[in-house]
């Protein structure tokens, strides 16, 4: 048992990250023509909406949550303090992973009874799909079991995670969870690790810089008035070709 | 004063004889590949008609393009709130049926059938599926067919004219119609840069042609909602959207663009504009009739003094200037006022300019009664039944602009926003010149009648053939005067076409395959 839980508490979290940093790094510097959302919706746009939309706001606000929960431990204990903001917060997750699972699972059947959609789909379309469907449904599991999650998230969870990130892996709470929390753990770090290969990379990129740029924009090739200063040859300035 | 150059193009429409030359240039070197079969960077419509994808003026379904309201401009389908909020989902996108399904037909099955009693055929087949399919729709679907009622009676443009006007157009015998070839306009205020979330779009300043970064393009897709002329086309097989380049490689290298090049009808004009851009901003603020003369304002003189030194200032190479001041845009579009942006009520700024079509508007039906000369005829002769004439006499020079049988409502629905008085203008004047013409070359014309009608159009005898000769007898130099480039080291950096041919197009580097 020692052996399974670090392998997979401990070896898989620190293979799943570092692939995940070398591989995304490494695709989005090299590869920048498979760095996209590959949405479908230009050859179906009826039925997506009922699979993107409770889907992505849904993972939007879990992810999130997660994410909060990681980096800031104290404020969820500190919002949890009160039963009715613990409430608002869990069954409002809650909904928020209903919605994910609706989603994904009108996506998983729009995407196989769509004839054209197959031309647009590979093996790793479906990996994903597997693997988000299981992450939902054990997250859901955990959720309704075993309250209240944010609460022991937060304590048992958190600790666990900072530790992984400071090179001094501790599992010895982890390692008592049951073994849904331990595959929901499994599954989160599967999934890191296989963002680089898939589609999923494109969360890495969203565009929120467009909430601050200018509507326009221009590029010349090169300062254009340094162009025609004769201090300035064109030799000492590479073009900036994007 | 921030002067910029802007390689313009102008197309005129009376000289376009609908041969489609010019698409299949573009489609052989640019979008001959999968994913971008649907696309026509260039395309050519028959109006009045539905176009392509199907009713693209209409931005209550599209939803393209900007709109003002409470005097803010802003884009109507997309822009940072609803991008952002809908990029899961885009209500607006249009999908591929808009379009047309791409096909192509089994042609071995010609060859390979086995021997039998009945003629193998061809079957078409779905370039997405590879299942043979029906074929519905094609981007040139309506062509020369302005009578039917599935697409002229549905042009967006009719929506204003009365359905007595409308039966004269259509009437099949009556019919009148003519092309309209369509390119991405590069234009001064483009909605697609401006929509596009991940910055993958941007105009070039050095010749103002727009590009989109495929290597930035993450599939937003905000683009294609936001162009109100549907030139931007989503490439369902790479995820990357994908326009009109300009064939920016030719460009740079001093040759036209494909389209232009190979024109049968030699319709395509294309040179340097000079503009300033400061003023952009409140040129799109204008209020509709405005906005062509806010758009000419925008243009400057490239022989003043000031905006000379201005562009140098801004880095505007000399040979940049130098062919500003032979541009026949320039001359088309400002020295002679005679071409207009398509639908400039959208707001883009189009660097795309048309001549409006004269011909098919210049003849008037009229009726008359055959019944006499009906009745002289010898009773097994074929009669016609119809009473109407089609008359191409200019006898009343304004009469037949104002008695016309091709609406003018129609034309300035098309490129004046509405405005019928910018649009008989520039009718004026391009009959002004086709009278001086026949006044020299015939000599039927009185000289009085003449010069009153340059004098009524605001010509000189001058003008009018300066406008003939680059009308009718332009040499490929006087059409394309396109300026030696100045990015030598950049074109470089650029590998060989002919590696990602086939693959994603040009300037991707290294074997290009599609994301996982």
């Amino acid at each position: 048992m020692d052996v399974l839980n670090n392998f997979f508490l401990i070896a898989l979290p620190y293979v799943a990250l570092a692939v995940f940093l070398i591989g995304s790094i490494y695709r989005y510097t090299y590869k920048g023509f498979q760095f996209s959302s590959l949405s479908s919706q230009f050859l179906e746009g009826r039925k997506l909406f009922y699979g993107s939309v409770p889907f992505h706001w849904g993972v939007l606000f879990i992810f999130t949550g997660h994410l909060v929960a990681f980096l800031i431990p104290r404020g969820i204990l500190a919002w949890n303090s009160q039963p009715l903001r613990l409430m608002i917060l869990e069954i409002s997750a809650f909904i928020f992973g209903i919605s994910m699972l609706v989603g994904l699972i009108n996506l998983l059947i729009r995407r196989y009874t769509t004839p054209r959609l197959r031309f647009v789909t590979n093996k790793m379309d479906f990996v994903i799909y597997m693997l988000l469907i299981l992450q939902t449904i054990t997250g859901l599991w955990i959720a309704y079991n075993f309250r209240w999650g944010s609460s022991w998230f937060s304590t048992l969870l958190v600790p666990y995670l900072h530790s992984i990130f400071k090179l001094q892996p501790d599992i010895s709470a982890v390692s008592l969870l049951p073994w849904t929390v331990k595959l929901h753990i499994i599954g989160a770090f599967t999934i890191i690790g296989i963002v680089p290969f898939s589609r999923l990379i494109h969360f890495l990129v969203p565009p929120i810089d467009y909430i601050w740029r200018p509507y326009q924009q221009v590029r010349w090739y090169w300062g254009r008035r340094k162009v025609r200063s004769p201090r300035t040859p064109w030799s000492l300035h590479r073009p900036k070709n994007n | 004063m921030d002067v910029r150059s802007q390689i313009a193009m102008v197309f005129h429409l009376d000289k376009c004889i609908g041969c489609h030359t010019c698409s299949i240039a573009c489609k052989n070197i640019w979008t001959d590949r999968k994913g971008a079969e649907y696309m026509w960077w260039n395309n050519v419509e028959t109006k009045p008609g539905t176009g392509y994808p199907t009713k693209w003026e209409d931005q209550e379904i599209y939803r393209g393009g900007w709109e003002k309201k409470n005097g803010k401009v802003s884009l109507k389908g997309a822009g940072k709130r609803r991008g952002l909020t809908n990029i899961f989902y885009n209500p607006n996108l249009p999908i591929i049926d808009d379009y047309y399904e791409p096909f192509t037909y089994k042609y071995l099955d010609l060859i390979e059938s086995p021997e039998g009693d009945d003629q193998p055929t061809a079957r078409p087949v779905s370039l997405i599926t590879g299942k043979p399919i029906d074929i519905k729709m094609g981007p040139n679907w309506d062509d020369d067919l302005s009578g039917t009622p599935d697409f002229a009676r549905n042009d967006p443009n009719m929506k204003n004219i009365s359905p007595e006007e409308q039966e004269v157009m259509f009437q099949l015998e009556k019919m009148a119609f003519f092309y309209l070839p369509r390119i991405c306009n590069h234009c001064l205020n483009p909605a697609c840069v401006a929509s596009c979330p991940s910055g993958a779009i941007y105009k070039r300043g050095e010749d103002g042609v727009v590009l989109i970064n495929q290597e930035v393009c993450r599939a937003w897709r905000m683009c294609v909602t936001a162009c109100p002329y549907k030139k931007s086309y989503y490439n369902w097989y790479t995820g990357k959207s994908e326009k009109c380049i300009l064939c920016y490689p030719r460009i740079e290298a001093g040759l036209a663009p494909a389209c232009m090049h190979s024109c049968v009808g030699r319709i395509r004009y294309l040179g340097v504009l000079l503009y300033d851009a400061d003023k952009i901003e409140s040129a799109v603020h204008g209020d509709d009739k405005d906005l062509i003369n806010n758009q000419l304002d925008l243009i400057l003189d490239p022989f003043d003094k000031e905006v000379i030194r201005a562009a140098k200032m801004n880095g505007v190479a000399d040979s940049t200037i130098h062919a500003a001041q032979f541009s026949p845009v320039y001359k088309f579009v400002k020295e002679w006022g005679l071409a207009l942006p398509l639908h400039p009520e959208f707001r883009t700024l189009p660097m795309l300019f048309y001549v409006p079509p004269l011909l098919p508007v210049m003849a008037t039906v009229k009726k008359v009664d055959n019944k006499d000369q009906q009745d002289k005829m010898d009773p097994i002769a074929k009669k016609w039944d119809d009473n109407w004439l089609y008359d191409t006499s200019t006898k009343e020079l304004w009469g037949t602009l104002d008695e016309i049988r091709f609406p003018l409502k129609y034309i300035a629905s098309l490129f004046s926003a509405g405005d019928e008085e910018i649009v008989k203008d520039k009718w004026k004047k391009l009959l002004a010149v086709r009278i001086h013409r026949r006044r020299v070359t015939v000599g039927d014309v009185s000289d009085e009648k003449a010069d009153a009608t340059l004098a009524d159009a605001g010509l000189t005898a001058a003008v009018a053939d300066a406008i003939y000769a680059l009308t009718s007898l332009p040499k490929f130099e006087e059409r394309f005067v396109i300026p030696a480039a100045h990015r030598e080291q950049a074109i470089e950096m650029m590998d060989f076409t002919g590696d990602a041919k086939g693959e994603a197009g040009f300037g991707i580097k290294g074997k290009v395959k599609r994301g996982i």
